[in-house]
């Protein structure tokens, strides 16, 4: 009947060497071909962005009428657009904007819909609510949706950054929120019920850490889109305001020129594509990256 | 004496199925009128086949989910007339899944001593705390800084342990604590289980499939067939003597270890019938070897047949007072 077994805590060694998540996960990003070259056109054009006065630039709302559509030269590296103001300093103050918007939206968007998405999955009696709002909003084309609410307002680059954090947030939100729902039922969030732990407390212990991953991903390309939403809404007037570069307002003004001087719309052009596919290169990386940790943890 | 647990009446019904404006449909009565006390110390265990309700049980006494009617009592005082901390401190679980029951972003200690913290214990008391239950559980000394995948199944297992006994319990849940491990680890953990039960005085309710396992915990057993509770007795009265077909069909499954012994296999015909739409009368009188037509009137009760010992089947308390 009785069947004992002797004290055995120095007979069960531990099977894995001694690993932390954080250096593995640091690893993994890094050791992505992808996710690296992303990073460091990233990084360059953050460099561009801060130094952009230092970097052979002038004013690039200086107006000059002499120097109209110059092609390149010594002085004006991208040449001159059709008020004679210096295309390579306005292309490089450019960059600041699209910066700005990608990552600013990417980080509010992000932080209001995981806030709806979390409060959508966990607490049910509010999920259906929040859901149609969100069905509501997403109905609505997000560039239709930018124009409106920029077109409601003075344009303004904060303005922009708001319109289009209103239409990225439905996404954000109905990603978090099925991560919730897959993620509430299993044993270890119950335990933490079974633990006294408070609902605000399980959701930021047991349930956003582990769906950090799929957000992650989703705040690079939210970064993108806001990147090309900007872009599209100053080329139509109702993004930036003129007095502020950005390659979305070049672009506008270089398209009565199209025919003559393609350069004007082709150089800011090609900066949002490499902009845009490096923030892209970083969220595939960091999705394969995070997706082969959840298999390995598994 | 009031028992330490009571659970009086206790049914769970979920909804399937909704129509288009969210009126129910269909409900499954996954759990029917189950009532059984433990004693301060004791362990019940629930057996019975998958899907038979007894995890349902298990999960409305942990305050996993509501129970549709019925009432759950510690020590007279209902779980909805107490507080998470008040219940919770005195009502612990072990998970089945050794993997999932571990939040794999925690470290070991923050995992144990996540309930001592809600229940309000200092930050020194809590680190004691945790190392005394490292070593209760025979873990090794080092792995409060460790994360749960670099523990095997059991050693995981032992950390879900140290969790349920932290705010020291006086009734541990084991969900099918066991079922997820190898036999050897198996034998490890119920003996562990075992010895700090008697150590530190707790009531179990182990729920199972296993009945070699049950055999080896158990003070008393219920046996669970499609929700209702059909025979109720000590372990040896009832793995001596089992009255209810459907438990001396469940009995005879065991496999022996002596393969000279003769074994008089009871087979049943047919598979469980859904709970979506159980049989009239007794659910199980459509796999029972015993079943007259009368078997689909009324539910059986749970009668008496001896101290402490209560079957649900008319037909075999009759036969058994004839022979009386």
């Amino acid at each position: 009947m009785t069947l004992r077994n002797p004290p055995i805590a120095e007979a069960l060694p531990p099977v894995f060497e001694e690993r932390t998540p954080r250096t593995g996960l640091a690893a993994l990003i890094l050791g992505n071909l992808s996710t690296s070259i992303g990073l460091f056109v990233l990084f360059l054009l953050l460099l561009i962005a801060i130094f952009a006065p230092w970097l052979g630039t002038v004013d690039p709302l200086a107006i000059d009428p002499t120097l109209r559509t110059r092609p390149p030269s010594a002085d004006h590296f991208f040449g001159t657009d059709k008020l004679g103001r210096d295309l390579w300093s306005r292309v490089l103050f450019g960059t600041r904007v699209s910066l700005i918007v990608g990552f600013a939206v990417a980080v509010a968007a992000t932080l209001l819909g995981v806030l709806l998405g979390m409060v959508s999955g966990y607490v049910r009696v509010l999920d259906g609510l929040l859901m149609r709002a969100m069905d509501a909003v997403m109905s609505i084309p997000s560039i239709l949706l930018a124009i409106a609410l920029v077109a409601l307002t003075r344009p303004s680059v904060l303005n922009v950054i708001i319109a289009i954090t209103v239409a990225e947030i439905p996404r954000v939100a109905r990603l978090v929120r099925s991560v919730v729902l897959s993620l509430r039922d299993l044993p270890y969030v119950e335990a933490g019920v079974v633990s006294g732990s408070s609902s605000a407390k399980i959701l930021r212990r047991h349930i956003l850490p582990n769906a950090i991953a799929p957000i992650i991903v989703q705040a690079t390309y939210i970064c993108a889109s806001a990147m090309i939403i900007e872009a599209t809404l100053s080329f139509i007037g109702a993004g930036t305001p003129a007095s502020i570069p950005s390659w979305g307002n070049i672009m506008a003004e270089g398209k009565a020129l199209w025919q003559v001087k393609p350069m004007i719309v082709l150089i800011p052009a090609a900066f949002l594509s490499v902009t845009v596919l490096a923030v892209n290169m970083v969220g595939d990386g960091l999705r394969d990256a995070l997706d082969s940790r959840l298999v390995k943890d598994v | 004496m009031t028992p330490l647990l009571s659970v009086r009446g206790l049914s769970k019904e979920y909804e399937v199925g909704r129509s288009l404006f969210g009126k129910t449909t269909k409900t499954v009565k996954a759990v029917q009128d189950v009532s059984f006390d433990i004693a301060k110390g004791e362990t019940l265990s629930l057996v019975g086949e998958s899907g038979c309700g007894k995890s349902t049980v298990g999960r409305a006494i942990a305050g996993l989910h509501a129970a549709t009617v019925g009432e759950v009592l510690l020590d007279g005082r209902s779980i909805a007339d107490t507080p998470s901390a008040g219940w919770h401190s005195r009502v612990q679980v072990v998970f089945q899944d050794p993997f999932s029951s571990l939040n794999p972003r925690m470290r070991v200690r923050d995992i144990i001593a996540e309930p001592l913290t809600n229940f309000g214990s200092t930050r020194a008391k809590t680190e004691a705390r945790v190392k005394e239950l490292i070593d209760l559980v025979r873990l090794p000394r080092d792995a409060g800084d460790r994360f749960p995948h670099e523990f095997s199944g059991g050693q995981r297992q032992r950390i879900g342990i140290a969790r349920a006994l932290a705010p020291k319990p006086e009734l541990v849940i084991c969900d099918e604590a066991v079922s997820a491990l190898d036999v050897s680890v198996k034998a490890q953990i119920v003996n562990l289980l075992a010895d700090l039960r008697a150590e530190l005085g707790l009531a179990l309710l182990f729920i199972s499939h296993d009945l070699a396992i049950v055999d080896h915990i158990t003070d008393r057993v219920a046996v669970m067939y499609l929700g209702r509770i059909v025979e109720i007795g000590t372990r040896d009265d009832l793995f001596g003597a089992p009255v209810h077909p459907y438990t001396r069909a469940l009995l005879s499954a065991v496999p022996v270890v002596d393969p000279g012994q003769r074994r008089d296999r009871i087979v049943l015909q047919g598979e469980l019938p859904s709970p979506l739409s159980p049989p009239s009368g007794c659910a199980f009188r459509t796999r029972c070897p015993l079943a007259e037509p009368g078997c689909a009137g009324n539910v059986p009760a749970l009668t008496d047949v001896g101290p402490g010992r209560q079957v649900a089947c008319p037909v075999v308390t009759r036969t058994t007072a004839d022979v009386n």
